[in-house]
Order: structure tokens, then C-alpha cells, then sequence
């Protein structure tokens, strides 16, 4: 693109509004050049520069003990004992997967990635929290698929496993899929790298792919409403290459082992603008860049182009004095583009040199510190009102209403999924996905292991959105807490409509409220986050998904826990069961309705009830756990059924409540556990003041339900396994 | 006992550290050496392993890059003077390519990525790889890999059959052989074949991944006792 006259039209074309226009203008103190327009309008963007909803993410906990590194960085680091730290981070690519499937998901894994390795981690783990449109919309089929194969495509090259992740499908995501990806590294605490510039004179390095025209102002993309010409904006999107970023993994870790790195950064959004403007800023230096040495695919590209490309598998790195010959070879070794691009400066800016023109050079601190920051309108969501039992009459017997909960898009296997995707590369999975509440991944070396999860029900949020919120952080505690790990912390994706409507901007606080509660009283703070607004298209908005990725650490693996039932052991239920129905997925897939408040989190009895699972855990009275969620009891006892190939017998209820209401309600903070002889837990339960009791006992090859109905594990795995079968056939 | 063992490092490699892992739990903890593609010489060594990845991103037929790395030819020269060479998915690729083992891999048939567990049957045990399992054990592995899909012409497909050069197949737990067991459309659902010499074996699923219960499994592991027991001084 070649350089335009600057004006007030072109800066709304490039997303700034009137009052934005003049800040640029105030600061430059004079017409900013094409590429400082640029600039701007990408560190400006929603997506950069967080203007919406910064205000609103400091309500976030985001200190403990163990909390190495919190929001601000690349991404959160947590003590894992041992010396050792775990870095991560989820962040959404979700304008771009619309667009174009395979790449936008697959450079969502890449971008994610770089965000861990860089702060000197080796990435172990990769999880993916994904929301489709209805599968009856011809267009899903096609998003799902690429979506799906661009996951792989990249997270299997670049050899980290992907152990686990959600899905969900809704109308609500048929014009906006989100696309959520996570990344968990392992980086020795006392060698973990930062993005802040310092040493005057320092060289500024650049290395991996070179930069192409691809992406432009994908920032800019990600911070507007799609509509019915959205796909025109293909160009934005940019073109993933995992094998480079695998190279640049093993060359980045290789120099991190060395003493030649002051900071690095990669370049994510808005790529060398926002690397360069981040480092320089955050060190309070300046910093001068000559493009002319900027490795180039394309002839011909001018300042404005390098500046905003969002060309993939690329970073910026300060090196020492003296490290350049160390640095060079290690990135020859691995045929990676190294050049020397820029320096340090003292001058508090950023100078931007391009065939001998200064193409830019705007002040540092007021291009961050003088950034929006806007106190948008709210109108506060009024929660739906509870909904009464009495009005759910179910005449459907318990084992169809089971089939049909099973084989339903949100409750259906994943296995489709899953084994596109690497789960075992590396050696240490300990749980894959679906064996376990979440995944375990050992640290080699080490008895340790990791457990992590992504959670989030979408449905919740938008009937409630404060619970919503503390329910997706709570069952993200839950899950780790299910496999007997001890939880850490959450990183957070924040993925809501267009934030200048009051109703979208008060969805976004409430969340925030009900997460910052359930953060609170689970000491289970936010360490790193992301925020996609403007998930709109055609001005129908999402429903409001604060995605949560958690994590954990439980000192032996071998203690973990699966779902997996054996034969000849007692099943009990942990947890109060009041029958709740409202939002439940028994009411929207038996019932036909959408309707009700959401179970209710009483994050008292979340914490007690789970800290006593996980204590009986270590103490090896449990043989498999699982927590309650999407369902009911009967699709989690299903659960593990499946998962062990194993039969089970319910006795008779002990209720006053109905059922069905028993067996598919949403009650919060349960567990499901098997173990050989429960008496004694269910005994220190009694004590305890623990709500528990017994539900049956595992064997056979059926299911046998209250009443005598009962249904075959073979019938329950066909009607499992059927969506995507059928579906993708 | 003391196994010498070198891992082939291509730039994509990427299952480095699974194959050091399951080499290093039968070799009393003694790491395998890792030498790099642009290597011409090579160490004294009682076996080389090319191990799974996707080296040069695949972005070429899979292993025909690798095939042409510096190393390979040290690579071929220790096969030829009877050394032992193990190559695990893109390893099975590349020595495919490298002509030091016949037939290619394509695509799998159903033009997805597996990554999930699978049987397979052991159809020969008179070589080190072998020879810690019983003719027709039915053994569980892990997939993963996108173009498995073993081809050969039917002469060279007899003549593996023949000489007993069809190393594992794919089946079911129970051991049954069929197109409803083959994952990937493998001709005759061949997983794995070895060399006439019975010294070079190329397999497309991960044994090493199945060396510790606590992984999953640990059908693999007798692979890589047998490999010790035959070649560690």
C-alpha cells in the first residue's frame, strides 16, 4: 500500500474516532506521517490497547504466594515447587477463524505459542476452548473442519501435545465462532526472560520468518463488527508456518541458554509496531529501527507495510554487547532469518528509518501513557428469574432422556476431534482428553505434574452473567481439584460483543464481578488474559463466553485421578443436589426451552466440598473422580461409564425432588467418586459436614437407572458417538 | 548394560525426547547422543534412530527432504556395514525415501490426521526389535501421523510377505486383520517392515510413547529391551 494523504477520513477509516484523531494530532504536535497514522490506530486498536475493558480487568485478583509473574507480561508464571515455574496464556483468534478457518486457527496456536516460549518456556501443553454456530447452519460444517484441521495442522507439526479443550454450539456463534487457544510452558524460575528494553546502544535484533504484506492491520480487524462483506478481509488474515515456529522454539530456547538476551518479545498483533513500541516503553527507553535491514518476502513494501505486517513466526530481541556472533550462529545453525534492525536509544521515542526518510518518529509515553481509556456506558443485566420445577413435567423415561442427552452436539464424544490432534508427543501425558476432568501432563524429570483445564458455560453467562463468570472460574477449580492437583491460577479470554452497546459493556462487568468473587474465595488469581471484543456480525453478538483456562500442580502423578470406573466399587455423590433446572441442558435438548436462572455457586460450599475430594484423593481413597457439570449426574456417572467400558447400577432415590430434576439438574460443586469401599469416606463426609452419599456400585455391561430401566454400554457409546460421525460423514 | 545409541536430529523433529526417554528406561539411564542432520561422521554407535516429526514441515513429500540431509549418508553407510537403524514414523518416512527401505507412505485414506491409540499384531520376532514379543501378540501404540498409508507395488508386497519382512500389522485388540482395523488404508495393513538383514526397521506408529503405565501403556517397552539385549556389550 502505498503512502495516502493523512486526514481526518483516513484516520476513521483506520478506526480512530474524532476525539482519538485529535489526541494524534495534539501529541505529534503537527500532521502525523502515513505510517505514524499507522501506528497509532494499531496501538489504539481495542484489540492492543484493552481501552474498553481496562478499567474493568483491575477488579481482577491477580496476586498469591505462588504467582511468579502476573497480567502484564507475555503471558502469567506460577511456582510449581521444585525450582521451577509454569507460563501461560489463552488468547482468542476468533475474527480470523471466521474468515478463513484452517489459518486463522492455526496462526491462533502459533501466536499463543510464541507468547509462552518467549519469556523462556518450553511449551508442553497446548488446550483449545472452541464455540460453533448450530451444526444445522451449512456454514458450520466448514468452520468446525478448518478450525479443527488448522489446530492440528499446527500444534501437531511443532511437536506440543494438545491435551484437552472444550466445544460448544449455539446460534449465537453461527456469524462469530471463537476460537480460544492456550498454551503451558515450563521455564526454570530463575531464567525466565522479559520483554523490557535497556542498555543504550544495545542492538535490537530480528529473527524467524521474514516479513511479508500479510495481515495488515489485523489488529484493526479484530477490534470491529463483522458484516455480510466480511470476507473481503482475507488479506488480514495471516498464513501460519509451524515449521519455522518449531525452528524458532529450538533457536529461542538455545540462546535463552545463554547470557545474550536483555529482553525479547515476539511479534504477535500489530507485529513490529507493537513489539518495538512494548519493549522500548516498558524499559522507558527509546528505540531506533532501520527497515532497509528488515528481512523481506516481497519487493517493494514501504515503512507502513513493515510496520503493521503481521507476517507470522517472528521476534524482536535486545541483545548484550558482544552476543551478536553467538546469537547469529545459533540462528544459522537453524536457517532462521537473523538481522540486526535497530538500536537502543535515550531519547524516549520511536524513530523509524526507511531508505534514508525518517518514516516515523513519535514520542513513547504518550503514545501509551495519553492510549483510550474509556468508562463505557453500562446497563447492568437483570438475571433471568429462577425457574419454577413444578412447570417441568418430563414424561420421557430416564434411559431415553439419557441417549438423547449423550448424543447431543454439547454432550456428544470429541473423539473426532481429539485424535486430529497430537495428544502423546513428548512422553509426558499422563491424562488424555476425556480420560480425565483435566489434563495431566508430567514435567520430565521431575514427579510433578501439571493438570489443566479450559472452561466456560456460554449459556450461564447470558441468563447471568455475574454467575456465569464465578461459575466458569469455579468449575475450572473443580476440574483440577477432580483429578486430586492442587489449582494455581487462571488465565482469562474474554470474548463478548461489540462494547460500545450499554448491555454488551455491562455482560463484560458483571462477568468480571462473578469471576473476581470465585477468584477471591478460591485463591485461584488471573495471571495473564486476553480480551476479544466486537464479536458481532451483522449486529448479533455472541453469547458472553469469559473463556478460563486453569491450572494446577499435584506433586505425584501417579496420584492423579481419571474418570475411568472398574468393576465391584461404590459410587457416591458428593455435593448438595437440589434439582436445579433452569439453563440445564436436560431443559434445552429434552424440554425444548431456554429458560431460568443458572445453578447458583455457593462458593463456600465450592471450596469445602472440594478441598475434601482432593484431600481424600491424596490420601488414595479414591479409585476415579468426576465433577458434575453440563448434564447432570446421570451424563458424568455416564461419563464414566464410557470412559472405563464399565457398567453401573443406581439404587433407588432418596429425594423429595423429582427424578428427573435429581438426575439431570445443574447443582454446582459436585463430584462423582468410585472408589473400592466408600464407608470410611462417606463417614469422614458425615463428620466433615459434607453432604455425600452413596449412589450405587459399578459392574456389568449395562446401566441400570431408579425404576429398573436400565441401557447397554453399547448403546450409550453408538448414541456417543454419533453426532460427529453422521455429521462429518 | 550400555546401549550406544544416536538420535537423528532433522529441523522438525519432534519426538526426540519420547525415543531418548524409552532408550534411556532400558539402558540403565544412559542418554542417547543426539547428532544433528548437518553432521557427515557419526560416533561409534550400536544403533541409529531416526524418530518422528515433521522434518522441513513436511511442505515436500514427508522424509524426501531428510532423506537428502548430509547425515544420511553416514546413515546409509552404517546400515550397509550391518548397523541397526530404527525409523519411527517421519524416521519410517525418511528411510522410506532414502530407498533403505522399500515402498512410500501416502496420505492417509481418510485424509485426516490420527492421533489416537491403536493395535497392532507382531508379525515376526527373529530381530532385536522383535524379539521380546510372541508371533501374533496384539500390541496397543500410539498414532500419530498423517500420511501412513503404506504403499508398495504387489511384487514387492509379496516378497516382504515372503521373507517374513512385514514386521507388525494393524488389527484389532483381539487381533482380527481387516479394512475395518486398518487406520490409515496401508496396503495388506502394514504398520511396520524390516530390512532382508533384519537390521533396519521402519514403523509408522510410537512404541516409545508406550514404555510407563503411568503414559497410558507400556507395550512398547519389550521393542526397546530386545534392543538393548541384542546390541548392549
Amino acid at each position: 500500500m502505498s503512502a495516502r494523504p493523512v486526514s481526518e477520513k483516513l484516520a476513521r477509516e483506520f478506526g480512530l474516532n474524532a476525539e482519538e484523531w485529535g489526541r494524534v494530532q495534539t501529541i505529534m504536535g503537527r500532521m502525523p506521517s502515513f505510517t505514524e497514522l499507522g501506528i497509532f490506530s494499531v496501538m489504539w486498536s481495542e484489540h492492543c490497547s484493552y481501552k474498553s475493558s481496562r478499567i474493568w480487568l483491575k477488579e481482577l485478583p491477580t496476586k498469591a504466594e505462588w504467582v511468579v509473574h502476573g497480567p502484564g507480561e507475555n503471558a502469567g508464571v506460577v511456582d510449581i515447587g521444585d525450582g521451577l515455574t509454569a507460563i501461560f496464556k489463552m488468547e482468542s483468534h476468533n475474527h480470523p477463524s471466521f474468515i478463513e478457518p484452517y489459518q486463522g486457527a492455526a496462526t491462533g496456536v502459533g501466536g499463543i505459542l510464541r507468547d509462552v516460549f518467549t519469556m523462556g518456556a518450553r511449551p508442553i501443553a497446548n488446550l483449545n476452548a472452541l464455540r460453533f454456530g448450530r451444526p444445522e447452519n451449512p456454514r458450520t460444517k466448514r468452520v468446525v473442519d478448518g478450525v479443527v484441521r488448522g489446530i492440528g495442522g499446527y500444534g501437531n507439526c511443532v511437536g506440543v501435545p494438545t491435551v484437552g479443550g472444550e466445544v460448544n454450539f449455539h446460534a449465537a456463534y453461527d456469524g462469530n465462532p471463537l476460537v480460544n487457544a492456550m498454551t503451558v510452558g515450563i521455564a526454570p524460575k530463575d531464567r525466565i526472560f522479559l520483554s523490557a528494553a535497556a542498555g543504550i546502544g544495545n542492538q535490537v535484533v530480528y529473527v524467524g520468518s521474514k516479513t511479508g504484506r500479510d495481515g495488515i492491520h489485523g489488529a484493526t480487524m479484530a477490534s470491529a463488527e463483522f458484516d455480510a462483506n466480511s470476507e473481503e478481509k482475507r488479506p488480514t488474515v495471516q498464513v501460519g508456518d509451524p515449521f519455522t515456529e518449531k525452528l524458532l522454539i529450538e533457536a529461542c530456547l538455545e540462546l535463552m541458554g545463554t547470557d545474550a538476551i536483555v529482553a525479547i518479545q515476539d511479534m504477535g498483533a500489530a507485529g513490529l509496531t507493537s513489539s518495538s513500541v512494548e519493549m522500548a516503553g516498558k524499559g522507558g527507553v527509546g528505540i531506533q529501527l532501520d527497515l532497509d535491514s528488515v528481512p523481506q518476502r516481497e519487493t517493494g513494501m514501504s515503512a507502513y507495510e513493515m510496520m503493521l505486517s503481521e507476517s507470522q513466526e517472528r521476534m524482536l530481541i535486545v541483545l548484550r554487547p558482544g552476543a551478536e556472533e553467538i546469537a547469529r550462529a545459533i540462528f544459522e545453525k537453524w536457517d532462521l532469518d537473523f538481522a540486526v534492525i535497530g538500536h537502543i536509544t535515550d531519547t524516549g521515542r520511536i524513530v523509524v528509518r526507511h531508505k534514508g526518510v525518517t518514516e516515523a518518529d513519535i514520542p513513547l509515553g504518550p503514545l501509551a501513557d495519553e492510549a483510550p481509556l474509556y468508562r463505557r456506558p453500562i446497563q447492568w443485566p437483570v438475571p433471568l428469574p429462577v425457574l419454577d420445577n413444578a412447570t417441568i413435567t418430563c414424561t420421557m423415561p430416564t434411559d431415553q432422556a439419557l441417549l438423547q442427552l449423550v448424543a447431543s452436539p454439547d454432550l456428544c464424544s470429541r473423539a473426532w476431534i481429539a485424535s486430529q490432534y497430537d495428544p502423546a508427543v513428548g512422553g509426558q501425558t499422563v491424562k488424555k482428553p476425556g480420560q480425565a476432568d483435566a489434563a495431566i501432563v508430567k514435567i520430565e524429570g521431575s514427579n510433578r505434574a501439571l493438570a489443566i483445564t479450559t472452561d466456560c458455560t456460554p449459556r450461564y453467562c447470558q441468563a447471568d452473567p455475574k454467575m456465569g463468570g464465578m461459575q466458569a472460574v469455579a468449575e475450572a477449580w473443580r476440574n483440577i481439584t477432580a483429578t486430586g492437583a492442587r489449582p494455581l491460577a487462571i488465565t482469562d479470554n474474554m470474548n463478548f460483543g461489540n462494547p460500545e452497546k450499554p448491555e454488551i459493556m455491562g455482560q463484560f462487568a458483571a462477568a468480571i464481578q462473578g469471576m473476581a468473587e470465585a477468584c477471591i474465595a478460591l485463591d485461584f488469581p488471573v495471571v495473564s488474559g486476553n480480551v476479544s471484543l466486537y464479536n458481532e456480525t451483522e449486529g448479533k453478538g455472541i453469547l458472553p463466553t469469559p473463556a478460563i483456562g486453569g491450572l494446577g500442580v499435584i506433586e505425584d502423578a501417579h496420584v492423579a485421578r481419571g474418570i475411568a470406573i472398574e468393576p465391584h466399587q461404590d459410587l457416591v455423590l458428593i455435593g448438595e443436589t437440589a434439582g436445579w433446572l433452569g439453563q440445564s441442558l436436560f431443559l434445552r435438548e429434552i424440554m425444548g426451552r431456554e429458560e431460568g436462572a443458572p445453578p447458583p455457586v455457593n462458593l463456600v460450599a465450592e471450596r469445602r466440598n472440594g478441598d475434601f475430594v482432593r484431600h481424600q484423593i491424596a490420601k488414595g481413597c479414591v479409585h476415579a473422580c468426576h465433577d458434575v457439570s453440563d448434564g447432570g449426574l446421570l451424563v458424568a456417572l455416564a461419563e464414566m461409564a464410557l470412559a472405563g467400558n464399565c457398567g453401573l447400577a443406581l439404587d433407588e432415590l432418596n429425594t423429595a425432588h423429582a427424578t428427573h430434576a435429581f438426575l439431570f439438574g445443574e447443582d454446582q460443586s459436585r463430584y462423582v467418586i468410585a472408589a473400592k469401599d466408600a464407608s470410611g469416606l462417606l463417614e469422614e463426609a458425615r463428620t466433615a459436614g459434607i453432604p455425600a452419599c452413596l449412589l450405587g456400585r459399578t459392574g456389568g455391561n449395562e446401566l441400570t437407572f431408579p425404576g429398573g430401566s436400565s441401557v447397554s454400554l453399547a448403546d450409550l457409546k453408538e448414541a456417543h458417538e454419533r453426532f460427529f460421525k453422521t455429521w462429518m460423514s | 548394560m550400555s546401549l550406544r545409541a544416536g538420535i537423528v536430529l532433522f529441523p522438525g523433529t519432534n519426538r526426540e525426547r519420547d525415543m531418548a526417554i524409552a532408550l534411556a528406561k532400558v539402558s540403565g539411564g544412559r542418554e542417547p547422543v543426539m547428532i544433528w542432520h548437518k553432521e557427515t561422521s557419526l560416533p561409534p554407535l550400536d544403533l541409529i534412530v531416526l524418530p518422528g516429526g515433521f522434518s522441513h514441515g513436511d511442505y515436500l513429500r514427508c522424509g524426501a527432504m531428510a532423506a537428502q540431509s548430509p547425515v544420511m549418508r553416514a546413515v546409509r553407510d552404517f546400515a550397509e556395514a550391518g548397523g541397526h537403524v530404527l525409523g519411527v514414523c517421519n524416521g519410517f518416512q525418511i528411510l522410506t525415501e532414502a530407498g533403505m527401505l522399500p515402498g512410500a507412505l501416502l496420505r492417509n485414506a481418510g485424509l485426516r490426521f490420527l492421533g489416537q491409540d491403536h493395535s497392532m499384531r507382531v508379525e515376526q520376532t527373529d530381530s532385536i526389535y522383535t524379539s521380546g514379543y510372541a508371533q501374533g501378540q496384539i500390541i496397543r501404540v500410539v498414532l500419530a501421523h498423517g500420511d501412513g498409508n503404506y504403499f508398495a507395488d504387489t511384487a514387492t508386497l509379496d516378497r516382504l510377505e515372503g521373507e517374513g519382512q512385514v514386521a507388525f500389522r494393524y488389527a484389532s485388540p483381539s487381533g482380527e486383520v481387516s479394512d475395518a482395523t486398518n487406520p490409515n488404508g496401508s496396503q495388506r495393513g502394514i504398520a511396520g517392515i524390516i530390512s532382508a538383514n533384519r537390521r533396519v526397521l521402519g514403523l509408522m506408529p510410537h512404541p516409545e510413547d508406550y514404555v510407563d503405565p503411568l503414559m497410558g501403556g507400556e507395550d512398547g517397552l519389550p521393542m526397546f529391551a530386545g534392543i538393548v539385549q541384542g546390541l548392549a556389550a
